[in-house]
């Protein structure tokens, strides 16, 4: 069983390896685990995951693995009891969790029932046993809020698993949270450092061996100090299918385009695909042909596209394809998109839209050019490494 | 080691959940680096002065700048001033140990009994700093190669590393601590907190400051929330002016103490109005 739920953890990506599990054995052996599955839940949790961005998944995998645990006011099954001998349930509530479940509004409640279907009928889908044990969660007994959660904790205190079903923590699933900050910190790895400029800065080192040799007499020496080199071109798509993400892109903007972070960042919009011009300005008045903008743009930068790229194929495929009847354009969208790709060494298309709808003719299209990322906080950062190292992309 | 499991019980000024405290006491039975995360001003950085102070060991400092070396950490040559020393013939020269400087985790693998190690905002320095450490921090010794003298740690010091997640840390880094996000207090444990500093708060000010701090909290988009500091810091500052909070409604009184940025303050203002 506890073999099943390491598994488990590895099947929902939770980055555990072999060593943090042998930590865990040791600590169970040392009784850390305060003979509960309370005690089980927060030793696994702060042995197994190092990074809050997983603690969701590890209580969806605690959930799915010891749900049936908690049947019949938590008697647990044998197996678990040859571990957790003499289990002790805790009798009460501490002040703090009970405020935390009279906190829980109806409102909130509602939405914890709506994301636990979701997640039912995919684990349905999924063969899994979610379905059957549902008596044991608060929100499977329908019809009963608060007063219902309560109830359904009457077994033997807040326990572990209501916390884990709980779910508090989805909000800080990596593949879920974007803000500024998080986009900032993505970035951040962004860089090719290097020394150029004025030297301003002590080489102590250096200082030392000219000083030796200088037979004791002091020489300083100054030396450059290490600055990002990294150019980023950014191409947005506006309007029409990214009207959702308006606020998600902007963030990615704000982020990108604060001040000395990379040594050159340009901005440019277009509209569903590039053609034969980009624009400074989202309400496309300034028009910057793209051959100039290819031209004055370095072959090491990087360049990233952001968009859906979801659009009639016509538009991408067709000459004169473009949504704008005035603009001319013989060659296929397609076609500019090619220069653009064949252009830069280096390059990433990140995508808001959801992954299971990449398999639309268009992104499947643009995909083969350009190397696609979801627009997550995961997303980003296989895209920045990409961006920095290149080689194989996941 | 301790027999007892449950040694960390929290302090008198210092109030902790009870994960917190479960969290502390598997990294001291285990012996492993206690990594912690969370929003800022949630006392990660305090937890090792009550750790500390709750266990009586000595407390050993590091914070961590975006210049900081691993090798710091352990000792440093001082090569400019034993040159300088040669230069005008002050002191002995010939003995190198003048001039090796044991940095905060040499200390503390040299002290004679378990010390508390605190590892601030590990994050802040380059991307490899934490794998530079990792070898240190598993054997607990280090040999200081200008004297070939090796400090082998008596007892191994009871590490607390905080993080505000500026940067990744390295994978094998992270297998080897124990971790722990510390949350953003709930009203209730909140409410605690706010009478550790200030003892004798009325209940029903109290009330009235919860609520709006954590409504100002639950405001979309804000750049910064404001944190427990903040919280107190303001709690102090209506307190000591005397404003009447039940004017509240018509705008939030010292703002300033609790929003850091124009932005923030313009959109509470807007979504006031």
């Amino acid at each position: 069983m506890f073999i099943d739920f390491f598994f488990e953890l590895r099947r929902r990506k939770v980055p555990v390896a072999a060593q943090e599990w042998l930590t865990l054995m040791r600590g169970l052996a040392l009784g850390l685990h305060d003979s509960s599955l309370d005690g089980f839940y927060r030793l696994a949790r702060a042995v197994c995951v190092k990074d809050v961005a997983y603690y969701d998944a590890f209580d969806a995998a605690f959930l799915a693995v010891f749900q049936g645990i908690t049947r019949d006011s938590l008697i647990l099954t044998e197996e678990l009891m040859s571990w957790l001998t003499d289990a002790k349930l805790k009798e009460s509530l501490t002040e703090e969790e009970r405020e935390l479940l009279r906190n829980l509004s109806l409102a909130e409640l509602r939405d914890l029932f709506r994301k636990r279907l979701a997640e039912q009928r995919e684990r349905h889908d999924g063969g899994n046993r979610w379905i059957g044990t549902g008596g044991t969660s608060p929100f499977g007994e329908g019809g009963k809020h608060p007063t219902g959660l309560r109830a359904g904790a009457s077994g033997g205190g807040r326990s572990a698993m209501q916390v884990a079903a709980e779910r508090r923590f989805r909000e800080y699933r990596s593949d879920v949270v974007l803000d500024v900050r998080r986009i900032d910190v993505a970035l951040r790895m962004l860089r090719d450092l290097g020394r150029e400029g004025a030297p301003a800065e002590l080489a102590l080192d250096e200082t030392i061996d000219a000083t030796a040799r200088n037979a004791g007499d002091l020489e300083i020496v100054f030396r450059p100090p290490r600055r990002n080199r990294a150019k980023v071109l950014l191409l947005m798509d506006v309007g029409g299918s990214m009207d959702p993400y308006a606020h998600l892109v902007s963030q990615l903007f704000t982020a990108a385009s604060r001040t000395g972070r990379f040594a050159r960042f340009r901005s440019f919009y277009f509209h569903n695909c590039v053609y034969e011009a980009v624009y400074e300005d989202a309400r496309f008045f300034k028009a910057v042909p793209l051959g100039d903008l290819l031209a004055q743009s370095d072959r090491d930068e990087k360049l990233v596209i952001v968009g859906d790229a979801s659009m009639h194929p016509a538009e991408l495929l067709e000459a004169a394809g473009s949504l704008y009847f005035y603009t001319r354009n013989p060659t296929p969208g397609l076609e500019w998109m090619r220069r653009v790709a064949d252009h830069f060494r280096r390059a990433a298309w990140l995508n808001p839209e959801p992954e299971q709808y990449w398999g639309q003719t268009t992104i499947q299209i643009l995909g083969r050019l350009f190397p696609m990322f979801p627009l997550s906080i995961q997303g980003l950062q296989n895209a920045v490494r990409h961006l920095v190292r290149g080689g194989a992309v996941s | 080691m301790d027999d007892s499991f449950d040694r960390f019980q929290g302090t008198a000024s210092y109030i902790t959940s009870e994960p917190l405290r479960h969290a502390v006491n598997v990294a001291l039975a285990l012996e492993r680096p206690l990594l912690l995360r969370g929003e800022p001003g949630t006392g990660k950085t305090l937890l090792a002065h009550h750790v500390a102070e709750a266990l009586e060991m000595e407390l050993l400092r590091w914070h961590i700048k975006s210049t900081t070396k691993a090798q710091e950490g352990l000792y440093v040559y001082d090569t400019v001033q034993r040159l300088h020393d040669s230069r005008f013939g002050d002191g002995d020269v010939k003995d190198i140990k003048r001039y090796i400087k044991l940095g905060p985790l040499g200390r503390a693998l040299a002290a004679p009994g378990r010390v508390v190690l605190l590892i601030d905002e590990i994050d802040k320095a380059d991307v490899e700093f934490p794998n530079d450490l990792l070898q240190e921090l598993d054997v607990m010794r280090f040999q200081i190669a200008e004297t070939s003298e090796e400090i082998v740690a008596r007892e191994r010091p009871f590490v607390v590393i905080t993080s505000n997640n500026e940067k990744e840390l390295p994978d094998a880094f992270l297998r080897r601590c124990i971790f722990h996000y510390i949350e953003f207090p709930g009203p209730e444990l909140m409410r605690r907190i706010v009478h550790v500093h200030h003892p004798d708060v009325e209940d029903k000010l109290l009330d009235q400051v919860i609520d709006v701090f954590f409504g100002l909290r639950g405001v979309p988009r804000l750049r910064k929330r404001p944190s427990t500091s903040e919280l107190i810091d303001w709690i102090g500052a209506l307190r000591k002016s005397g404003v009447d909070l039940k004017k509240i409604g018509g705008g939030i009184p010292f703002l300033g103490t609790l929003l850091k940025t124009e932005q923030d303050v313009e959109l509470v203002a807007r979504g006031k109005a």
